[in-house]
């Protein structure tokens, strides 16, 4: 097979279209790191906007990161700090419930277990903003308005049914005689979870664990509403204040959006298999 | 036997706090909010005397005022915006896939570039591009201008997102908003595609052509219908995606002048969070729900009761 | 068979449901969440030896760049000059003249999570939204204390009060009629600063002719829009039928707001092509560099062309809006107290350095407005904010609907809402209908 890949003008023409595709793709990035190296003098002038800095500066990096506060202007330190505090319990917790419910879902289907399935799918695919008004009175009214157990505990619900789902489309490959086996030696639903199930878990809970921590750092909607304090906001709500300041300075604002970036674009460049995974289980079937 | 009764039971009883929890946080409020939406809530405080359909009734007619003329203004860029971004998506994501699997060396490179975008978030997506579309003024060109400014293209700069010119009920400057939006998520199609490319036994195409059939045939007659299942899946998917954008555009570019870019998920946050008028978002986030739920609900009852037969 | 068993699943998910939600509207704590790290309680107003305690006091506000940020900052350290021990959390929203604030506060208070004590236009922004709905605390002791009642103009002290208490402390006077032009340009060209509408559009037509943009306009977020507006409005029918407007007395459908409206169209032929997507201080900067000749903007913009070493009179002009000569279009930031706000002992030593003479003398000159005390240090002002307490204190005040004086907020994004459609197809009747409809829906207009 490999023999029949040689130079013909059609491959170059695939060649050359997928690397053009690649550059459109990139041009974003491009401009995200020219900007964010150059000085703030640099990046008004907009003749330059293109071409790359005269002199990279670690200038903006690092107010983006510290902030002015003398001016009132907050580094992002704390925001990433805040996101990470949020992301990790959220993920976990969540990863955790969805995989017990797939496990349940795909090996103990008890009568209506696949109408009930649907119902909690459902809660995957709506516009949080039918869910929003009353949400924010009920984070309140339990005592956790303005905090970040109140947003971890937001994204572990609505983490449920993602994570329910590829737990259950991941286990219902796990071959039926195992847990057979296992039932005839005496064990019960937890002890089959325990001994058979989890131990073939790992790639599972790699999958999900990587798509929640990748929706959660990216969420904005609930954290803007739920979780407004200063000090608190996580990272997409600080850079969005950063970007809607009047007085906009694109380097430092260039800088905040890769700092912002990086953490899930990280996961993605060293785990990219894993998360392609769990791009394709949200399309339901898996 | 009552010993697996009792185990059904664990099991469900397993299931129970999730089951409990979007119960609650899925169905109750939805319910809620539905009974805000019937409300006179509009202000700070809480007011759940009955209006009927009042709330959508200024939504849709003339009685509503600028609402009605913004909401309906909303649906059409939400029409719009969905059009072209499911057909963006899905025709550059189907090239881009179809060319990777012509066993491209470097394959890994070009993908992870192409599904990159999928791992930002959408208020980084929204920064990044606002800058990029950033028109400037025509003696201070910005962005892509000062780009074309760079090349002599200057009779090609417009104004991109600021725009008010409209074709039709077509706003122009929800181009760059698309634009954007595509960037993000055609590399999610093109991995949907490309895995079910894989899927597609080698055998196939080599029986195809020991019959003599050509490589484009082969495409249009046997793959492209094998896909179309797909196809479907990435349109539901990113369809729903698109009826309840938010995030990006309110990052972006906000409501625009004349509302050119605005959609209902922006306008629900501003009058809801914004002017207060609770009922109101409420009625906006239920229309929202429905044409969500017209989308999504027919593909998960399909869906679920395929792999019961399967 | 199968469909009863489903039936039966849902029944019983509904009645989960319901009992889960009765049982919420009760304060319990969720059983899948660790407990939250507790807050401070909210305490009652404070008693004297509960003042030990508190270390920290946050700050709500929609200053974060220029002249506003330094202002806020002078008082800060006023503050903490006073009080070395406690931690001032500085808590800024930018963008959008405070609507983005505004949005993040509304579900702060809904939430039940208030800042100590939080910026709010004084007028009906305050009393409206807040004070109505009984999420704030009186400060008419504060104002007693401190024998402030003497000081603060009666028409002020009636703005901020409701059914006989005082609700906000105002730090300042903010003018929004004002037109800041570059006096080179206009030197250049022979022309003097419009002093009415019929002027500005002479001038206009030659600044035009000599390839200079008449009107920088900065309108990226609409408020900038109803800014302008409001300041032809007050142009076209004088203060006693502007004043009327928000009352229910002039007519929204009359031939006044016909005519300001086509006068606003006919100067987006004036502005720069690409005001939607500036902000205000650019279009301010554009007058500066000579990119544009007029500005008409409030009197934020001295405090930015301070922040920039610019001197008023010297680098730029400034002359009332057309038409509006001898009226003074007003509108007052000022700090109040929320219920429940976690450390009342500090937000209230915090007002009290707002209404100080000191306070509001540190923050005016960098802020760039005057202080809403009569008793401010003039020596401290540059030439233009001493004409601006020469007029606010001889003018006609007028409320300004833009920034919260004159309007509910409801009423305000009616309007917004209004002249966002309006800039991008300049329909006259349109417009003046969804005005009207606007007034309707705030309930001040009967159908």
């Amino acid at each position: 097979m490999k023999n029949r890949i040689r130079f013909d003008p059609m491959r170059l023409g695939i060649y050359t279209l997928l690397t053009l595709f690649a550059l459109l793709f990139l041009v974003p990035v491009y401009v995200l790191l020219i900007s964010s190296f150059k000085p703030f003098a640099e990046v008004q002038d907009l003749s330059r906007m293109w071409l790359p800095p005269k002199q990279p500066t670690l200038e903006s990096f690092y107010v983006a990161w510290y902030g002015i506060p003398e001016k009132g202007l907050r580094g992002l330190s704390l925001n990433i700090l805040n996101s990470l505090k949020l992301t990790i319990p959220a993920t976990i917790i969540s990863s955790m419930l969805g995989s017990m419910n797939g496990y349940i879902l795909s090996k103990w289907k008890f009568r209506g277990a696949d109408i009930l399935f649907a119902l909690m799918l459902f809660g995957m695919f709506i516009p949080y903003q039918s869910i929003l008004i009353p949400l924010t009175r009920v984070i309140a009214a339990i005592g956790l308005g303005g905090t970040l157990w109140g947003l971890i505990l937001v994204h572990v619900v609505y983490g449920i049914p993602i994570t329910t789902l590829i737990f259950r489309n991941y286990y219902a490959e796990v071959p039926t005689e195992m847990i057979e086996a296992a039932r005839i030696d005496g064990a019960g639903i937890f002890k089959v979870y325990w001994k058979v199930l989890f131990p073939l878990s790992l790639p599972g809970f790699v999958v999900v664990i990587i798509w929640q921590f990748t929706n959660i750092w990216n969420e904005f909607l609930f954290a803007v509403t739920i979780l407004q304090r200063p000090e608190l906001q996580p990272i997409t709500v600080a850079l969005r204040n950063l970007a809607g300041s009047q007085i906009k300075e694109w380097n430092v604002v260039m800088a905040g959006t890769l700092i912002a970036a990086l953490p899930t674009l990280l996961i993605y460049i060293i785990m990219g298999r894993f998360f392609i995974r769990g791009l394709l289980a949200g399309s339901v079937k898996g | 036997m009552s010993q697996a009764r009792k185990e059904r039971w664990i099991a469900f009883l397993t299931l129970l706090p999730s089951i409990i929890l979007l119960a609650i946080f899925v169905y109750g409020f939805i319910g809620w909010t539905l009974r805000v939406s019937l409300s006179a809530w509009d202000g700070i405080t809480p007011d759940y005397t009955w209006v009927g359909l009042t709330n959508f009734n200024h939504l849709f007619t003339k009685a509503g005022g600028v609402s009605a003329v913004r909401f309906r203004i909303d649906l059409w860029n939400t029409l719009f915006f969905t059009i072209f971004f499911l057909l963006g998506c899905v025709m550059v994501g189907l090239i881009l896939a179809i060319l990777l699997d012509q066993k491209i060396r470097g394959e890994g490179v070009f993908r992870t570039i192409y599904l990159f975008p999928m791992a930002l978030s959408f208020v980084v997506t929204g920064v990044v591009w606002q800058w990029i579309f950033a028109p400037g003024t025509p003696s201070r060109p910005r962005g892509i201008n000062a780009l074309l400014g760079l090349f002599g293209l200057e009779q090609l700069q417009w104004r991109w997102y600021t725009s008010t010119e409209s074709i039709g009920p077509f706003h122009v400057a929800l181009i760059p908003v698309i634009i954007a939006a595509a960037w993000q998520m055609t590399g999610y199609t093109m991995a949907m595609y490309l895995a079910g490319l894989r899927g597609i036994p080698e055998e196939l195409r080599e029986a195809a052509r020991v019959d003599g059939a050509s490589e484009s045939y082969i495409y249009r007659r046997i793959i492209l219908p094998m896909l179309r299942p797909i196809t479907l899946s990435a349109l539901i998917v990113l369809g729903h995606i698109s009826l309840k954008i938010f995030d990006l555009i309110y990052t972006m570019t906000g409501k625009g002048p004349g509302f050119v870019t605005d959609v209902p998920g922006i306008f629900m946050f501003e009058t809801t969070f914004q002017g207060n008028h609770y009922a109101q978002g409420a009625a906006i986030s239920i229309i929202m729900l429905v044409m969500v739920a017209a989308v999504v609900i027919p593909y998960l009852v399909s869906s679920l009761r395929g792999e019961v037969e399967r | 068979m199968r469909v009863k068993r489903s039936l039966l699943i849902l029944v019983i998910l509904a009645l989960v449901g319901v009992f889960a939600l009765s049982a919420c509207s009760a304060p319990a704590t969720p059983t899948q969440e660790p407990p939250p790290p507790q807050e401070e309680k909210p305490t009652p107003p404070p008693a004297e030896e509960a003042m030990q305690g508190e270390k920290e006091l946050e700050i709500f506000s929609w200053w974060t760049a220029g002249g506003e940020a330094d202002g806020l900052n002078a008082m800060f350290e006023i503050f903490k000059k006073k009080y070395p021990d406690v931690e001032i959390v500085n808590a800024t929203v930018a963008g959008g003249a405070g609507s983005n604030a505004k949005a993040v506060l509304a579900t702060r208070m809904q939430s039940g999570n208030p800042p100590d004590s939080f910026q709010v236009h004084a007028g009906h922004e305050l009393i409206d939204t807040w004070v109505v709905a009984d999420k704030m605390e009186p400060v008419t002791d504060i104002f007693k204390e401190n024998g402030w009642l003497d000081v603060f103009p009666k028409d002020l002290i009636d703005i901020i009060s409701y059914e006989g208490e005082i609700w906000t402390v105002p730090v300042n006077i903010h003018r929004s009629n004002v037109l800041w032009y570059n006096k080179d340009i206009f030197e250049k060209n022979g022309l003097e600063p419009p002093k009415n509408l019929d002027e500005f559009f002479t001038v206009a037509d030659a600044l035009k002719a000599a390839g200079v943009t008449p009107l920088a306009l900065g309108d990226n977020g609409v408020w900038a829009d109803n800014h302008l507006f409001e300041s032809i409005l007050l142009g076209v029918m004088g203060p006693e039928k502007y004043k009327g407007l928000w009352t229910g007395e002039t007519d929204w459908k009359g031939p006044e707001v016909k005519q300001a409206l086509e006068i606003f169209a006919k100067m987006m032929d004036y502005v720069n092509e690409d005001h939607s997507a500036l902000s205000w201080d650019q279009a301010a900067q554009m007058v500066i560099d000579g990119d544009a000749a007029m500005n008409i903007m409030g009197d934020w913009v001295a405090g930015y062309y301070t922040s920039l070493d610019l001197e008023p009179g010297k680098d730029y002009g400034w002359t009332p809006s057309p038409g509006t000569d001898g009226v003074f279009l007003m509108l007052s930031d000022s700090f109040g107290l929320p219920k429940g706000a976690p450390h009342p002992v500090n937000a209230r030593r915090w007002l009290e350095v707002c209404g100080s003479k000191e306070g509001q003398d540190a923050f005016n000159p960098l802020k760039g407005s005057i202080p809403a005390r009569t008793d401010g240090d003039r020596e401290l002002y540059n030439s233009y904010l001493q004409a601006a307490m020469d007029a606010f204190a001889s003018n006609p005040i007028v409320p300004s609907f833009t920034h919260g004086a004159a309007a509910s907020e409801g009423w305000v994004t009616g309007i917004s809402d209004a002249m966002s459609l309006f800039v991008a197809d300049l329909n006259v009747d349109e417009a003046q209908n969804n005005l009207y409809q606007a007034c309707v829906n705030a309930g001040v207009c009967s159908e």
